[in-house]
C-alpha cells in the first residue's frame, strides 16, 4: 500500500509521513556523489510517484493503441484511459464539464494556444493585455508575440520589494482597450500566491477575461476554477508529479465553443474535402493528431496520489517545512531572501552574499543537493530586483526537515569556500 | 571540501574577488561582448592591438567566480602576446577544461591558467571558464555581434 493510500483513510486528520511518501518516489532513492540525494528543484519538475510509473508501464503493456480510431477493442480501451484522464482533470480543477479540458504539451503550448487561437481572433492593434512583474517568460512571450502579429500592446502590473502584486497599480491598468489579463496563480522563483480571485473580479467588472498561469499552483493547493472565476487555466503536468509533455487547459466552454483551431490535423476534424473542412466538436478541435496518450493516463494517476493524499494535509506538511526553510535562510549570515510575499507557497529564492548563485549550485551538487541557481525563465522579475540570478529551494510532498537541514549545511560549506 | 577546492583554487577566489585589468580599456582599438544565457554571465573584454601584439586589454562586466576569475587570469598572461601565441594558448587552455576528467590534465606552457584544472570535473561549468576566451577571440576578429555560449 503506497502512503498515498493510507492517506486515504486518514484524509485531513493525520499528517504526511514524509518518509513513508519519500519511499513512493523511486528516484529519490539515487545516491548523487554517494550521498543520499536532496532534491529541492521540484518547482523545475517534480519526482513521480510509483503509482505514475506503473500506470505509464501499464498502459504500453495492456493498452497502447490510438484513441478515438478503430473498432477493436484495444482502441476502445485507449479512448477510454485518454477521456477517464480528462474527467479526472476536469474534477481536479472543478470545471463543469470535461470538453472544457484540453490535453496539451504543458504550460507553455497552453498559453500558445490561446494567445494564438483566443488572441488572433480577439485582439487587435491598440489593444492592450495585462500581465505582471512576476510572469515566467511562457506567459510574457506568447503575448508579445501576439502583440507583434497584432499590433497590441502589453502593460505590466507592477510589484512591491516583497513580491506582491500592487492590486490598486493592477486595477488602474484596465481600461477601453484591455482584452485580456494573463497573470500568474503563483510565482515560480519566489513563491507569491496571487490574489487570484480578486485580480479576476476586477477584470471581470470590465468584462476582461482572465488566463491564470496555473504551473506552480496544482501541486500545492486546491484549484477550482470556478470559484476563482479563471476564464482560461493552465498547468503542466510534471510539476503535479506526473509525466513531461502532457499538460491541460481549461477553457470557458462557451469561449472554447468558438475559439478558431490552433493546429491543423488529425482528430481536430469532423470531415475533410479539399474543397472544405468543418472541424471537429470540443475539445478535440484543439488537439490535432495523436495526442500523448499514455501521458494523460500518467496525469491522471498523479492526481490520484495527490487527491488521496489530499490538499489539507499536503498543505500542512508543506506548509510548515516553508516556514522552517524560511526561518532557517533568513537567519543564516551573508544570506539575503530576495522577495518576501504575504502568502506564499514552496518556493524561496535568496543570495549568498559574495557568490554567484551557479557557484551555489555547483558546491551543493557535490553535497548531494539538488536547487535551481539561475533566472528562473524570469527575467524581468531578477531586473526588478537587481540581480542577475538567485539560488532557489522549491518544496514538495517527500520534502522533509532534514532536507532543508542539509541545505542550510551546504549553505556554510559555499561560505567555507568563498570565505 | 578538498574536491571543492580542486575547482575553487584560492587563486581563483582571489581574482573573482579582487579581479584584475578590471574596467573599459582606455585607447581600445577592439571590443567585444560575451554572453552565457545558461547562468547569465557577461564579459566584454578589450583589447588594443598594434602590430599584431596586444599592448593592453581589460575586461568588465559580471559574472560567476569561474568566469570572472577566467577572464582576470587571461588579461594578465595575454600583455604582451603575440597573435600567433593567443592562438596556441587558447587552443591549450581549452584542452584544460575540456579534456576527459579521467585523464590528468597538460599545464606544460599554461603557466597561471593552469589553475582552472578542476573545471574539466565539472562539464556545466565548462562554458563559464571558456566565455572570456571565445569573447577575446571575437573581439580579435572585429566580430561586432554579440558572443553567445549556446
Amino acid at each position: 500500500m503506497s502512503s498515498a493510500q493510507r492517506g486515504t483513510a486518514s484524509r485531513s486528520a493525520a499528517p504526511l509521513d514524509a518518509t513513508a511518501i519519500r519511499g513512493d518516489f523511486p528516484a529519490l532513492a539515487d545516491r548523487p556523489y554517494g550521498k543520499s540525494l536532496v532534491y529541492l528543484d521540484s518547482a523545475a519538475s517534480a519526482q513521480r510517484p510509483r503509482a505514475v510509473i506503473d500506470a505509464l508501464v501499464r498502459h504500453y503493456e495492456t493498452v497502447a493503441a490510438n484513441v478515438h480510431r478503430g473498432v477493436y477493442q484495444a482502441s476502445v480501451r485507449a479512448t477510454e484511459a485518454y477521456e477517464g484522464a480528462r474527467e479526472t482533470v476536469r474534477a481536479f480543477l472543478g470545471a463543469a464539464e470535461a470538453r472544457e479540458i484540453v490535453f496539451v504539451r504543458g504550460t507553455t503550448e497552453g498559453i500558445n494556444l490561446v494567445a494564438q487561437s483566443w488572441g488572433r481572433a480577439n485582439v487587435r492593434s491598440g489593444d492592450e493585455i495585462i500581465v505582471t512583474q512576476l510572469e515566467h517568460h511562457s506567459n510574457i512571450v506568447p503575448w508579445q508575440l501576439l502583440c507583434e502579429q497584432t499590433g497590441a500592446r502589453l502593460r505590466v502590473a507592477p510589484i512591491d520589494q516583497a513580491g506582491d502584486v500592487i492590486v490598486d497599480a493592477y486595477r488602474d491598468l484596465f481600461g477601453p482597450r484591455t482584452r485580456l489579463a494573463a497573470i500568474a496563480h503563483v510565482s515560480n522563483a519566489i513563491g507569491t500566491v496571487n490574489p487570484v480571485a480578486e485580480m479576476v473580479a476586477i477584470a471581470h467588472e470590465r468584462g476582461v477575461p482572465v488566463l491564470v498561469d496555473g504551473a506552480q499552483a496544482v501541486a500545492h493547493m486546491e484549484v477550482d476554477v470556478r470559484a476563482l472565476g479563471a476564464d482560461f487555466y493552465v498547468f503542466s503536468g510534471h510539476k503535479v508529479y506526473g509525466p513531461t509533455g502532457i499538460g491541460a487547459l481549461y477553457a470557458r466552454s462557451d469561449l472554447l465553443e468558438v475559439m478558431p483551431p490552433y493546429q491543423g490535423g488529425g482528430d481536430m476534424i469532423a470531415s475533410v474535402t479539399f474543397e472544405k473542412t468543418t472541424y471537429n466538436e470540443i475539445p478535440h478541435r484543439f488537439e490535432a493528431g495523436t495526442p500523448h496518450i499514455a501521458g494523460a493516463v500518467g496525469l491522471a494517476a498523479a492526481i490520484g496520489y495527490v487527491r488521496a493524499l489530499g490538499f489539507p494535509a499536503i498543505s500542512a506538511h508543506e506548509d510548515h517545512l516553508l516556514a522552517h526553510l524560511v526561518a532557517s535562510l533568513a537567519a543564516t549570515s551573508r544570506v539575503r531572501l530576495i522577495g518576501m510575499p504575504r502568502r506564499r507557497v514552496s518556493v524561496v529564492s535568496f543570495m549568498i552574499d559574495g557568490v554567484h548563485p551557479h557557484d551555489v549550485g555547483t558546491i551543493l551538487d557535490r553535497e548531494g543537493i539538488a536547487i535551481r541557481a539561475g533566472h528562473h525563465c524570469s527575467q524581468p522579475l531578477m531586473q526588478f530586483y537587481d540581480v542577475p540570478a538567485t539560488s532557489r529551494a522549491s518544496l514538495a510532498v517527500y520534502s522533509s526537515r532534514e532536507d532543508i537541514d542539509r541545505l542550510v549545511a551546504g549553505v556554510e560549506k559555499v561560505k567555507e569556500v568563498f570565505a | 571540501m578538498s574536491e571543492m577546492r580542486e575547482l575553487y583554487q584560492e587563486v581563483i577566489i582571489d581574482h573573482h574577488k579582487r579581479p584584475r585589468n578590471f574596467g573599459k580599456l582606455e585607447g581600445a582599438n577592439r571590443h567585444s561582448e560575451g554572453y552565457n544565457p545558461l547562468c547569465g554571465d557577461r564579459v566584454t573584454v578589450y583589447l588594443r592591438v598594434e602590430a599584431d601584439i596586444i599592448q593592453d586589454v581589460s575586461f568588465d562586466g559580471s559574472g560567476c567566480a569561474i568566469c570572472t576569475a577566467s577572464a582576470s587570469v587571461m588579461t594578465e598572461v595575454l600583455k604582451g602576446k603575440t597573435l600567433a601565441d593567443v592562438e596556441s594558448l587558447f587552443g591549450k587552455f581549452h584542452d584544460l577544461v575540456t579534456g576527459p576528467p579521467d585523464e590528468p590534465a597538460v599545464t606544460e606552457g599554461l603557466g597561471k591558467l593552469a589553475v582552472f584544472h578542476g573545471v574539466r570535473e565539472f562539464p556545466v561549468r565548462v562554458k563559464c571558464a571558456t566565455l572570456p576566451w571565445h569573447t577575446l577571440q571575437a573581439a580579435l576578429h572585429q566580430s561586432d555581434e554579440q558572443v553567445s555560449t549556446e
